[in-house]
Protein backbone atom coordinates (compact mmCIF):
# COMPACT_ATOMS: atom_id res chain seq x y z
CA UNK A 1 0.00 0.00 0.00
CA UNK A 2 2.68 2.35 1.23
CA UNK A 3 3.90 2.06 -2.65
CA UNK A 4 0.73 2.69 -4.08
CA UNK A 5 0.85 6.17 -1.97
CA UNK A 6 3.80 6.91 -3.02
CA UNK A 7 3.09 6.53 -6.70
CA UNK A 8 -0.20 8.14 -6.20
CA UNK A 9 2.05 11.44 -4.48
CA UNK A 10 4.30 11.16 -7.84
CA UNK A 11 1.47 11.77 -10.18
CA UNK A 12 -0.26 14.35 -7.95
CA UNK A 13 3.26 16.16 -8.65
CA UNK A 14 3.48 15.70 -12.00
CA UNK A 15 -0.25 16.05 -12.54
CA UNK A 16 0.50 19.98 -10.80
CA UNK A 17 3.25 20.42 -13.94
CA UNK A 18 0.55 18.95 -16.52
CA UNK A 19 -2.56 21.29 -14.86
CA UNK A 20 -0.12 24.27 -14.65
CA UNK A 21 1.12 24.02 -18.38
CA UNK A 22 -1.68 23.33 -20.09
CA UNK A 23 -4.18 25.82 -18.45
CA UNK A 24 -1.02 28.69 -19.81
CA UNK A 25 -1.56 26.86 -23.37
CA UNK A 26 -5.12 27.08 -23.09
CA UNK A 27 -5.17 30.72 -22.36
CA UNK A 28 -2.53 31.47 -24.91
CA UNK A 29 -4.39 29.46 -27.37
CA UNK A 30 -7.49 31.22 -26.68
CA UNK A 31 -6.74 34.38 -27.49
CA UNK A 32 -3.88 34.01 -29.84
CA UNK A 33 -4.66 30.98 -31.34
CA UNK A 34 -1.32 30.03 -31.35
CA UNK A 35 -0.20 26.70 -29.91
CA UNK A 36 2.72 27.22 -28.21
CA UNK A 37 5.70 24.82 -28.70
CA UNK A 38 7.59 27.04 -27.36
CA UNK A 39 6.26 26.18 -23.64
CA UNK A 40 8.33 23.41 -22.77
CA UNK A 41 11.77 25.77 -23.22
CA UNK A 42 10.04 28.70 -21.30
CA UNK A 43 9.40 26.18 -18.42
CA UNK A 44 12.85 25.19 -18.61
CA UNK A 45 14.07 29.49 -18.82
CA UNK A 46 11.68 29.52 -15.04
CA UNK A 47 14.30 26.68 -13.79
CA UNK A 48 17.29 27.98 -14.93
CA UNK A 49 16.28 31.55 -13.86
CA UNK A 50 15.97 30.02 -9.86
CA UNK A 51 19.25 28.37 -10.64
CA UNK A 52 21.45 32.15 -11.92
CA UNK A 53 19.26 33.76 -9.17
CA UNK A 54 20.59 31.39 -6.45
CA UNK A 55 24.33 31.07 -7.66
CA UNK A 56 24.76 34.51 -9.30
CA UNK A 57 22.68 36.64 -6.99
CA UNK A 58 22.04 35.09 -3.35
CA UNK A 59 18.62 35.16 -4.37
CA UNK A 60 16.47 32.54 -3.29
CA UNK A 61 13.71 30.08 -3.52
CA UNK A 62 10.87 32.40 -2.55
CA UNK A 63 11.87 35.32 -4.36
CA UNK A 64 12.89 33.38 -7.66
CA UNK A 65 8.59 32.67 -7.23
CA UNK A 66 8.15 35.51 -7.87
CA UNK A 67 11.16 36.62 -9.84
CA UNK A 68 11.35 33.95 -12.34
CA UNK A 69 7.94 34.00 -13.99
CA UNK A 70 8.38 37.65 -14.50
CA UNK A 71 11.70 37.38 -16.40
CA UNK A 72 10.64 34.65 -18.43
CA UNK A 73 7.32 36.70 -18.94
CA UNK A 74 9.39 39.51 -20.23
CA UNK A 75 11.14 37.09 -22.47
CA UNK A 76 7.69 36.12 -24.02
CA UNK A 77 6.06 39.91 -24.23
CA UNK A 78 9.17 40.35 -26.16
CA UNK A 79 8.32 37.28 -28.36
CA UNK A 80 4.82 38.01 -28.99
CA UNK A 81 5.46 41.76 -30.33
CA UNK A 82 8.42 41.05 -31.84
CA UNK A 83 7.34 37.97 -33.69
CA UNK A 84 4.09 35.68 -32.83
CA UNK A 85 2.09 38.97 -33.49
CA UNK A 86 2.62 39.00 -37.28
CA UNK A 87 1.26 35.53 -37.37
CA UNK A 88 -2.63 36.71 -36.08
CA UNK A 89 -5.21 35.65 -38.92
CA UNK A 90 -2.80 33.06 -40.74
CA UNK A 91 -3.31 28.99 -40.05
CA UNK A 92 -2.55 27.35 -36.73
CA UNK A 93 0.78 25.93 -38.62
CA UNK A 94 2.21 29.06 -38.92
CA UNK A 95 2.26 29.19 -35.22
CA UNK A 96 2.94 25.73 -34.19
CA UNK A 97 6.41 25.99 -36.51
CA UNK A 98 7.65 29.18 -35.21
CA UNK A 99 7.00 28.84 -31.70
CA UNK A 100 8.69 24.47 -32.46
CA UNK A 101 11.56 27.03 -33.95
CA UNK A 102 11.76 29.34 -30.84
CA UNK A 103 11.98 26.22 -28.90
CA UNK A 104 14.99 24.22 -30.85
CA UNK A 105 16.78 27.79 -30.27
CA UNK A 106 16.56 28.53 -27.14
CA UNK A 107 17.16 24.93 -25.84
CA UNK A 108 20.26 24.67 -28.11
CA UNK A 109 21.49 27.52 -26.46
CA UNK A 110 21.05 26.44 -22.82
CA UNK A 111 22.07 22.95 -24.17
CA UNK A 112 25.97 24.56 -25.40
CA UNK A 113 26.60 26.40 -22.11
CA UNK A 114 25.03 23.89 -19.41
CA UNK A 115 25.45 20.51 -21.52
CA UNK A 116 22.28 18.00 -20.85
CA UNK A 117 22.96 16.72 -17.52
CA UNK A 118 21.20 18.47 -14.88
CA UNK A 119 22.55 20.97 -12.42
CA UNK A 120 21.40 20.55 -8.60
CA UNK A 121 19.09 23.35 -6.95
CA UNK A 122 18.44 22.33 -3.41
CA UNK A 123 15.34 22.60 -1.16
CA UNK A 124 14.99 25.45 0.37
CA UNK A 125 15.40 24.80 4.37
CA UNK A 126 11.70 25.77 5.53
CA UNK A 127 10.16 23.38 3.09
CA UNK A 128 12.77 20.31 3.84
CA UNK A 129 11.59 17.42 5.66
CA UNK A 130 8.86 15.59 5.78
CA UNK A 131 5.76 14.67 7.46
CA UNK A 132 4.58 10.85 8.62
CA UNK A 133 0.40 10.41 7.27
CA UNK A 134 0.41 7.43 9.09
CA UNK A 135 -0.33 5.91 6.44
CA UNK A 136 2.64 6.85 4.17
CA UNK A 137 5.57 9.59 4.59
CA UNK A 138 5.32 13.02 2.67
CA UNK A 139 8.08 14.66 2.01
CA UNK A 140 6.75 18.55 2.62
CA UNK A 141 8.41 20.04 -0.22
CA UNK A 142 6.21 17.49 -2.59
CA UNK A 143 3.15 18.03 -0.48
CA UNK A 144 4.28 22.41 -1.18
CA UNK A 145 4.55 21.81 -4.84
CA UNK A 146 0.68 20.37 -5.15
CA UNK A 147 -1.25 22.79 -2.83
CA UNK A 148 0.22 25.98 -4.25
CA UNK A 149 0.06 24.45 -8.25
CA UNK A 150 -3.99 23.91 -7.28
CA UNK A 151 -4.14 27.82 -5.27
CA UNK A 152 -2.25 29.11 -8.70
CA UNK A 153 -4.58 27.40 -10.83
CA UNK A 154 -7.50 28.13 -8.99
CA UNK A 155 -6.32 31.51 -8.63
CA UNK A 156 -5.99 31.93 -12.42
CA UNK A 157 -9.45 30.47 -12.82
CA UNK A 158 -10.65 32.97 -10.73
CA UNK A 159 -9.16 35.76 -12.54
CA UNK A 160 -10.77 34.43 -16.13
CA UNK A 161 -14.41 33.13 -15.35
CA UNK A 162 -15.24 36.13 -12.08
CA UNK A 163 -13.49 39.24 -13.03
CA UNK A 164 -14.21 42.16 -15.59
CA UNK A 165 -10.23 41.52 -17.05
CA UNK A 166 -11.22 38.16 -17.45
CA UNK A 167 -14.50 39.05 -19.09
CA UNK A 168 -12.37 41.55 -21.43
CA UNK A 169 -10.32 38.35 -22.10
CA UNK A 170 -13.14 35.82 -22.48
CA UNK A 171 -14.84 38.41 -24.79
CA UNK A 172 -11.77 39.04 -26.57
CA UNK A 173 -11.06 34.91 -27.67
CA UNK A 174 -14.22 35.55 -29.08
CA UNK A 175 -14.28 38.77 -31.17
CA UNK A 176 -11.31 40.86 -30.96
CA UNK A 177 -12.50 42.83 -33.53
CA UNK A 178 -15.74 44.04 -31.38
CA UNK A 179 -14.12 44.43 -28.04
CA UNK A 180 -11.66 46.84 -29.82
CA UNK A 181 -14.69 48.42 -30.74
CA UNK A 182 -15.60 49.28 -27.81
CA UNK A 183 -12.21 50.94 -26.15
CA UNK A 184 -9.85 48.32 -25.10
CA UNK A 185 -6.60 48.25 -26.61
CA UNK A 186 -6.69 44.31 -27.50
CA UNK A 187 -3.07 43.97 -29.05
CA UNK A 188 -1.73 45.09 -25.47
CA UNK A 189 -4.48 42.64 -23.54
CA UNK A 190 -2.99 39.46 -26.00
CA UNK A 191 0.60 40.29 -25.21
CA UNK A 192 0.03 40.53 -21.45
CA UNK A 193 -2.38 37.26 -22.03
CA UNK A 194 0.97 35.61 -23.84
CA UNK A 195 3.00 37.02 -20.75
CA UNK A 196 0.53 35.58 -17.78
CA UNK A 197 0.46 32.06 -20.15
CA UNK A 198 4.40 31.69 -20.25
CA UNK A 199 5.00 33.01 -16.97
CA UNK A 200 2.88 30.21 -15.56
CA UNK A 201 4.90 27.88 -17.28
CA UNK A 202 8.05 29.38 -15.76
CA UNK A 203 6.84 29.07 -12.21
CA UNK A 204 5.94 25.56 -12.98
CA UNK A 205 9.93 25.63 -13.22
CA UNK A 206 10.71 27.19 -10.43
CA UNK A 207 8.33 24.54 -8.66
CA UNK A 208 10.49 21.90 -10.61
CA UNK A 209 13.64 22.83 -10.02
CA UNK A 210 14.10 21.31 -6.81
CA UNK A 211 12.34 17.61 -7.91
CA UNK A 212 13.84 17.00 -11.07
CA UNK A 213 17.15 19.09 -11.32
CA UNK A 214 17.68 22.01 -13.51
CA UNK A 215 18.07 20.35 -17.54
CA UNK A 216 17.90 22.39 -20.80
CA UNK A 217 15.54 19.60 -22.22
CA UNK A 218 13.64 19.34 -19.42
CA UNK A 219 10.66 21.22 -21.39
CA UNK A 220 11.27 19.29 -23.78
CA UNK A 221 10.50 15.72 -22.41
CA UNK A 222 7.01 17.09 -20.80
CA UNK A 223 5.91 19.41 -23.20
CA UNK A 224 4.79 16.16 -25.50
CA UNK A 225 2.55 15.05 -22.46
CA UNK A 226 1.50 18.45 -21.66
CA UNK A 227 0.22 18.09 -25.59
CA UNK A 228 -1.43 14.77 -24.83
CA UNK A 229 -3.14 16.32 -21.65
CA UNK A 230 -4.50 19.49 -23.62
CA UNK A 231 -5.60 17.52 -26.22
CA UNK A 232 -7.39 15.21 -23.97
CA UNK A 233 -9.05 18.26 -22.10
CA UNK A 234 -9.64 20.13 -25.13
CA UNK A 235 -8.32 23.43 -25.79
CA UNK A 236 -11.29 25.65 -24.82
CA UNK A 237 -11.96 25.23 -21.68
CA UNK A 238 -9.80 26.48 -18.70
CA UNK A 239 -11.10 24.68 -15.59
CA UNK A 240 -11.32 21.57 -17.95
CA UNK A 241 -6.90 21.71 -18.34
CA UNK A 242 -6.89 21.96 -14.06
CA UNK A 243 -9.03 18.80 -14.23
CA UNK A 244 -7.49 17.03 -16.98
CA UNK A 245 -4.10 18.09 -15.93
CA UNK A 246 -4.32 16.35 -12.17
CA UNK A 247 -6.70 13.40 -13.11
CA UNK A 248 -4.17 12.33 -16.08
CA UNK A 249 -1.22 12.82 -13.23
CA UNK A 250 -3.08 10.38 -10.94
CA UNK A 251 -3.95 8.02 -13.64
CA UNK A 252 -0.20 8.02 -14.81
CA UNK A 253 0.93 7.07 -10.92
CA UNK A 254 -1.67 4.46 -10.76
CA UNK A 255 -0.60 3.13 -13.83
CA UNK A 256 2.90 2.97 -12.44
CA UNK A 257 1.97 0.72 -9.49
CA UNK A 258 -0.74 -1.84 -11.23
CA UNK A 259 1.13 -1.95 -14.68
CA UNK A 260 4.87 -0.34 -14.98
CA UNK A 261 5.26 -1.22 -18.69
CA UNK A 262 2.27 0.84 -19.65
CA UNK A 263 3.00 4.30 -17.50
CA UNK A 264 5.00 5.82 -20.00
CA UNK A 265 2.01 5.39 -23.03
CA UNK A 266 -0.97 5.80 -20.60
CA UNK A 267 -1.35 9.25 -21.67
CA UNK A 268 -1.05 8.69 -25.05
CA UNK A 269 -3.47 5.73 -25.49
CA UNK A 270 -5.81 7.66 -23.20
CA UNK A 271 -5.25 10.76 -26.23
CA UNK A 272 -5.92 7.92 -28.58
CA UNK A 273 -9.33 6.96 -27.23
CA UNK A 274 -10.14 10.35 -27.06
CA UNK A 275 -9.58 11.71 -30.29
CA UNK A 276 -11.91 8.67 -32.09
CA UNK A 277 -14.45 9.06 -29.64
CA UNK A 278 -14.62 13.29 -28.95
CA UNK A 279 -12.02 14.90 -31.27
CA UNK A 280 -12.49 18.19 -29.92
CA UNK A 281 -11.61 16.80 -25.95
CA UNK A 282 -13.67 15.88 -22.93
CA UNK A 283 -14.28 19.59 -22.41
CA UNK A 284 -13.17 21.83 -25.38
CA UNK A 285 -15.43 23.39 -27.76
CA UNK A 286 -14.94 23.14 -31.74
CA UNK A 287 -12.75 24.79 -32.86
CA UNK B 1 -39.21 58.19 -10.91
CA UNK B 2 -36.69 57.24 -13.74
CA UNK B 3 -39.31 57.76 -16.49
CA UNK B 4 -39.56 61.32 -15.85
CA UNK B 5 -36.00 62.01 -15.31
CA UNK B 6 -35.56 60.92 -19.07
CA UNK B 7 -37.98 62.83 -20.02
CA UNK B 8 -37.32 65.94 -18.43
CA UNK B 9 -33.92 66.69 -20.26
CA UNK B 10 -34.88 67.88 -23.79
CA UNK B 11 -32.06 68.74 -25.91
CA UNK B 12 -32.67 69.81 -29.37
CA UNK B 13 -30.17 70.01 -32.08
CA UNK B 14 -27.95 72.37 -31.82
CA UNK B 15 -26.57 72.07 -35.68
CA UNK B 16 -23.08 71.91 -35.07
CA UNK B 17 -21.42 69.52 -37.02
CA UNK B 18 -20.27 66.46 -34.82
CA UNK B 19 -19.48 63.97 -37.64
CA UNK B 20 -17.93 64.78 -41.08
CA UNK B 21 -17.37 62.36 -43.72
CA UNK B 22 -15.32 63.55 -46.84
CA UNK B 23 -14.72 61.16 -49.79
CA UNK B 24 -14.46 58.09 -47.59
CA UNK B 25 -13.32 54.85 -49.51
CA UNK B 26 -12.65 52.25 -48.01
CA UNK B 27 -11.90 48.56 -49.06
CA UNK B 28 -12.17 44.77 -48.01
CA UNK B 29 -8.90 42.82 -48.86
CA UNK B 30 -8.48 43.87 -52.14
CA UNK B 31 -12.34 44.70 -53.21
CA UNK B 32 -13.04 48.36 -53.11
CA UNK B 33 -16.56 48.88 -51.28
CA UNK B 34 -16.73 52.35 -50.60
CA UNK B 35 -15.97 54.96 -53.87
CA UNK B 36 -16.26 58.87 -51.92
CA UNK B 37 -19.02 58.39 -49.18
CA UNK B 38 -19.54 62.24 -48.21
CA UNK B 39 -22.58 63.32 -45.68
CA UNK B 40 -22.35 64.83 -41.91
CA UNK B 41 -24.58 64.63 -38.76
CA UNK B 42 -25.41 67.29 -36.59
CA UNK B 43 -25.44 67.07 -32.53
CA UNK B 44 -28.55 65.66 -31.29
CA UNK B 45 -29.91 64.27 -34.75
CA UNK B 46 -30.76 60.82 -35.82
CA UNK B 47 -29.58 60.72 -39.37
CA UNK B 48 -30.26 57.17 -41.32
CA UNK B 49 -28.77 55.71 -44.07
CA UNK B 50 -30.72 54.01 -46.42
CA UNK B 51 -29.93 51.84 -49.21
CA UNK B 52 -30.27 48.29 -50.61
CA UNK B 53 -28.33 45.44 -49.53
CA UNK B 54 -24.53 45.53 -50.15
CA UNK B 55 -24.46 49.59 -51.20
CA UNK B 56 -21.86 49.72 -48.80
CA UNK B 57 -23.60 51.35 -45.34
CA UNK B 58 -22.52 48.39 -42.88
CA UNK B 59 -19.12 49.21 -43.95
CA UNK B 60 -19.55 53.20 -43.97
CA UNK B 61 -20.25 52.12 -40.49
CA UNK B 62 -17.56 50.11 -39.87
CA UNK B 63 -15.04 52.23 -41.47
CA UNK B 64 -15.99 55.44 -38.66
CA UNK B 65 -15.57 53.02 -35.93
CA UNK B 66 -12.05 51.95 -37.36
CA UNK B 67 -12.76 48.14 -37.78
CA UNK B 68 -12.23 48.68 -41.68
CA UNK B 69 -8.45 48.91 -41.91
CA UNK B 70 -7.89 49.92 -45.31
CA UNK B 71 -9.75 53.46 -45.38
CA UNK B 72 -8.80 56.56 -46.99
CA UNK B 73 -10.47 60.19 -47.27
CA UNK B 74 -11.62 62.18 -44.39
CA UNK B 75 -13.70 60.94 -41.42
CA UNK B 76 -14.21 64.18 -38.67
CA UNK B 77 -15.30 63.72 -35.12
CA UNK B 78 -15.94 67.22 -32.65
CA UNK B 79 -13.20 68.66 -35.35
CA UNK B 80 -10.74 65.72 -34.91
CA UNK B 81 -9.12 63.55 -37.92
CA UNK B 82 -9.64 60.16 -36.95
CA UNK B 83 -9.03 58.07 -40.42
CA UNK B 84 -5.66 56.91 -39.39
CA UNK B 85 -6.96 56.00 -35.52
CA UNK B 86 -7.72 52.43 -34.59
CA UNK B 87 -10.73 51.43 -32.85
CA UNK B 88 -10.07 51.46 -29.60
CA UNK B 89 -8.58 55.10 -29.97
CA UNK B 90 -12.42 55.90 -32.11
CA UNK B 91 -14.36 54.01 -29.13
CA UNK B 92 -12.42 56.53 -26.65
CA UNK B 93 -13.40 59.62 -28.12
CA UNK B 94 -17.14 58.79 -27.73
CA UNK B 95 -18.65 56.89 -30.62
CA UNK B 96 -20.26 53.50 -29.56
CA UNK B 97 -21.06 50.88 -32.25
CA UNK B 98 -23.57 48.25 -32.11
CA UNK B 99 -23.41 46.12 -35.24
CA UNK B 100 -25.68 44.11 -37.23
CA UNK B 101 -25.23 40.92 -35.76
CA UNK B 102 -25.51 42.26 -32.52
CA UNK B 103 -22.04 41.02 -30.99
CA UNK B 104 -23.50 39.34 -28.11
CA UNK B 105 -20.91 37.14 -26.52
CA UNK B 106 -21.87 33.62 -25.33
CA UNK B 107 -19.15 33.23 -22.96
CA UNK B 108 -20.89 35.84 -20.66
CA UNK B 109 -23.89 36.07 -19.17
CA UNK B 110 -26.09 39.27 -19.39
CA UNK B 111 -24.53 40.84 -17.09
CA UNK B 112 -20.97 40.91 -17.92
CA UNK B 113 -22.37 41.47 -21.73
CA UNK B 114 -23.70 44.58 -20.15
CA UNK B 115 -20.89 45.74 -18.29
CA UNK B 116 -18.48 44.87 -20.60
CA UNK B 117 -17.70 48.44 -22.84
CA UNK B 118 -15.45 50.30 -20.44
CA UNK B 119 -16.76 53.72 -19.82
CA UNK B 120 -15.27 56.15 -21.94
CA UNK B 121 -16.51 59.39 -20.53
CA UNK B 122 -18.53 60.54 -17.46
CA UNK B 123 -22.11 61.27 -18.74
CA UNK B 124 -23.51 57.53 -19.41
CA UNK B 125 -26.61 56.42 -18.29
CA UNK B 126 -26.55 54.43 -14.82
CA UNK B 127 -28.00 50.82 -14.74
CA UNK B 128 -31.67 51.58 -13.22
CA UNK B 129 -32.06 54.25 -16.29
CA UNK B 130 -31.13 51.36 -18.72
CA UNK B 131 -33.35 48.99 -16.77
CA UNK B 132 -36.39 51.32 -17.09
CA UNK B 133 -35.81 51.53 -20.97
CA UNK B 134 -35.25 47.44 -20.97
CA UNK B 135 -37.09 46.29 -17.96
CA UNK B 136 -36.47 42.22 -19.83
CA UNK B 137 -32.79 42.85 -19.44
CA UNK B 138 -32.79 43.03 -15.71
CA UNK B 139 -34.97 39.87 -14.93
CA UNK B 140 -31.98 37.31 -17.05
CA UNK B 141 -29.06 39.27 -16.27
CA UNK B 142 -27.67 35.48 -14.86
CA UNK B 143 -28.26 34.23 -18.24
CA UNK B 144 -25.76 33.30 -20.84
CA UNK B 145 -25.96 36.37 -23.31
CA UNK B 146 -26.53 34.33 -26.22
CA UNK B 147 -29.62 32.38 -24.08
CA UNK B 148 -31.60 35.49 -24.91
CA UNK B 149 -34.51 35.75 -27.47
CA UNK B 150 -33.59 38.03 -30.65
CA UNK B 151 -34.84 40.68 -29.10
CA UNK B 152 -33.66 40.82 -26.57
CA UNK B 153 -30.47 40.42 -27.53
CA UNK B 154 -30.50 43.32 -29.73
CA UNK B 155 -31.84 45.24 -26.52
CA UNK B 156 -28.55 44.42 -24.39
CA UNK B 157 -26.27 45.30 -27.97
CA UNK B 158 -27.72 48.87 -27.60
CA UNK B 159 -28.36 48.57 -23.70
CA UNK B 160 -24.32 47.85 -23.43
CA UNK B 161 -23.23 50.99 -25.08
CA UNK B 162 -25.72 53.62 -23.03
CA UNK B 163 -23.33 53.37 -20.14
CA UNK B 164 -20.20 54.35 -21.35
CA UNK B 165 -20.31 58.24 -21.62
CA UNK B 166 -20.52 57.98 -25.43
CA UNK B 167 -22.96 60.34 -26.74
CA UNK B 168 -22.81 59.61 -30.68
CA UNK B 169 -24.23 56.44 -31.59
CA UNK B 170 -24.18 54.05 -34.57
CA UNK B 171 -26.81 51.50 -34.80
CA UNK B 172 -26.58 49.03 -37.61
CA UNK B 173 -30.13 47.46 -38.72
CA UNK B 174 -31.43 47.06 -34.92
CA UNK B 175 -35.05 46.49 -36.38
CA UNK B 176 -34.00 43.08 -38.25
CA UNK B 177 -35.33 40.12 -38.14
CA UNK B 178 -37.46 41.31 -34.86
CA UNK B 179 -41.22 41.59 -34.30
CA UNK B 180 -43.46 44.53 -34.88
CA UNK B 181 -43.72 45.00 -30.92
CA UNK B 182 -40.34 44.88 -29.95
CA UNK B 183 -39.22 47.34 -33.19
CA UNK B 184 -41.82 49.42 -31.77
CA UNK B 185 -39.68 49.67 -28.80
CA UNK B 186 -36.52 50.24 -29.82
CA UNK B 187 -38.54 53.17 -31.84
CA UNK B 188 -39.58 54.52 -28.01
CA UNK B 189 -35.50 54.40 -27.39
CA UNK B 190 -34.33 55.60 -30.01
CA UNK B 191 -36.56 58.53 -29.50
CA UNK B 192 -36.17 58.99 -25.79
CA UNK B 193 -32.39 59.07 -26.31
CA UNK B 194 -32.42 61.44 -29.13
CA UNK B 195 -34.43 63.31 -26.43
CA UNK B 196 -31.72 63.28 -24.03
CA UNK B 197 -29.20 65.02 -26.42
CA UNK B 198 -27.57 61.66 -28.14
CA UNK B 199 -26.74 61.85 -31.67
CA UNK B 200 -27.69 58.37 -33.25
CA UNK B 201 -26.33 57.19 -36.87
CA UNK B 202 -28.68 54.46 -38.13
CA UNK B 203 -28.58 52.05 -40.96
CA UNK B 204 -31.82 50.83 -41.44
CA UNK B 205 -33.49 48.36 -44.72
CA UNK B 206 -36.98 48.89 -42.90
CA UNK B 207 -37.75 52.53 -44.16
CA UNK B 208 -40.88 52.46 -42.57
CA UNK B 209 -39.34 52.03 -39.38
CA UNK B 210 -36.58 54.71 -39.93
CA UNK B 211 -39.16 57.27 -40.87
CA UNK B 212 -40.53 57.26 -37.26
CA UNK B 213 -37.35 58.54 -35.66
CA UNK B 214 -35.32 59.79 -38.17
CA UNK B 215 -34.71 63.53 -38.65
CA UNK B 216 -32.70 63.31 -42.29
CA UNK B 217 -31.68 60.70 -44.90
CA UNK B 218 -29.09 60.10 -47.05
CA UNK B 219 -29.30 57.61 -49.87
CA UNK B 220 -26.33 55.00 -50.46
CA UNK B 221 -25.48 53.16 -53.86
CA UNK B 222 -22.80 51.44 -55.29
CA UNK B 223 -19.88 52.84 -52.25
CA UNK B 224 -21.55 56.38 -53.04
CA UNK B 225 -24.19 58.50 -51.22
CA UNK B 226 -26.70 59.84 -54.40
CA UNK B 227 -29.30 61.88 -52.19
CA UNK B 228 -29.95 63.58 -49.38
CA UNK B 229 -33.40 65.03 -47.47
CA UNK B 230 -35.02 66.07 -44.60
CA UNK B 231 -37.96 63.94 -42.66
CA UNK B 232 -40.10 67.21 -43.38
CA UNK B 233 -39.32 66.62 -47.31
CA UNK B 234 -39.88 62.80 -47.38
CA UNK B 235 -43.43 63.25 -49.17
CA UNK B 236 -41.94 65.03 -51.88
CA UNK B 237 -39.54 62.50 -52.64
CA UNK B 238 -41.39 59.28 -51.79
CA UNK B 239 -41.14 58.63 -55.94
CA UNK B 240 -37.31 58.85 -55.95
CA UNK B 241 -37.36 56.75 -52.96
CA UNK B 242 -39.22 53.72 -54.38
CA UNK B 243 -36.77 54.07 -57.29
CA UNK B 244 -33.75 54.14 -55.19
CA UNK B 245 -34.61 50.93 -53.17
CA UNK B 246 -36.50 49.07 -55.21
CA UNK B 247 -39.51 49.00 -53.03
Amino acid sequence: MQALYAQLLVGLINGSFYALLSLGLAVIFGMLNIINFAHGALYMMGAFVAYFLLNLGGINYWWALLIAPIVVGVFGMILERTMLQWLAGLDHLYGLLLTFGIALIVQGVFQNYFGSSGLPYSIPDQLKGGVNLGFMFLPVYRGWVVIFSLVVCLATWFLIEKTQLGAYLRAATENPTLVRAFGINVPRMITLTYGLGVGLAALAGVLSAPINQVRPLMGADLIIVVFAVVVIGGMGSIMGSIITGFALGVIEGLTKYFYPEASNTVVFVLMVVVLLVKPTGLTGRAA
Amino acid sequence: MAEAQLAEKPVAATGAEVLTVKDLQAWYGESHILHGINFNVKAGEVVTLLGRNGAGKTTTLKSIMGVINKRAGSIRFDNKEIIRATSDKIARMGIAFCPEERGIFSSLDVKENLLLPPVVRPGGLPLDQIFTLFPNLKERLTSQGTKLSGGEQQMLAIARILRTGARFLMLDEPTEGLAPVIIQQIGHTIARLKSQGFTILLVEQNFRFASTVADRYYIVEHGKVIDGFANSELSANMDKLHTYLGV
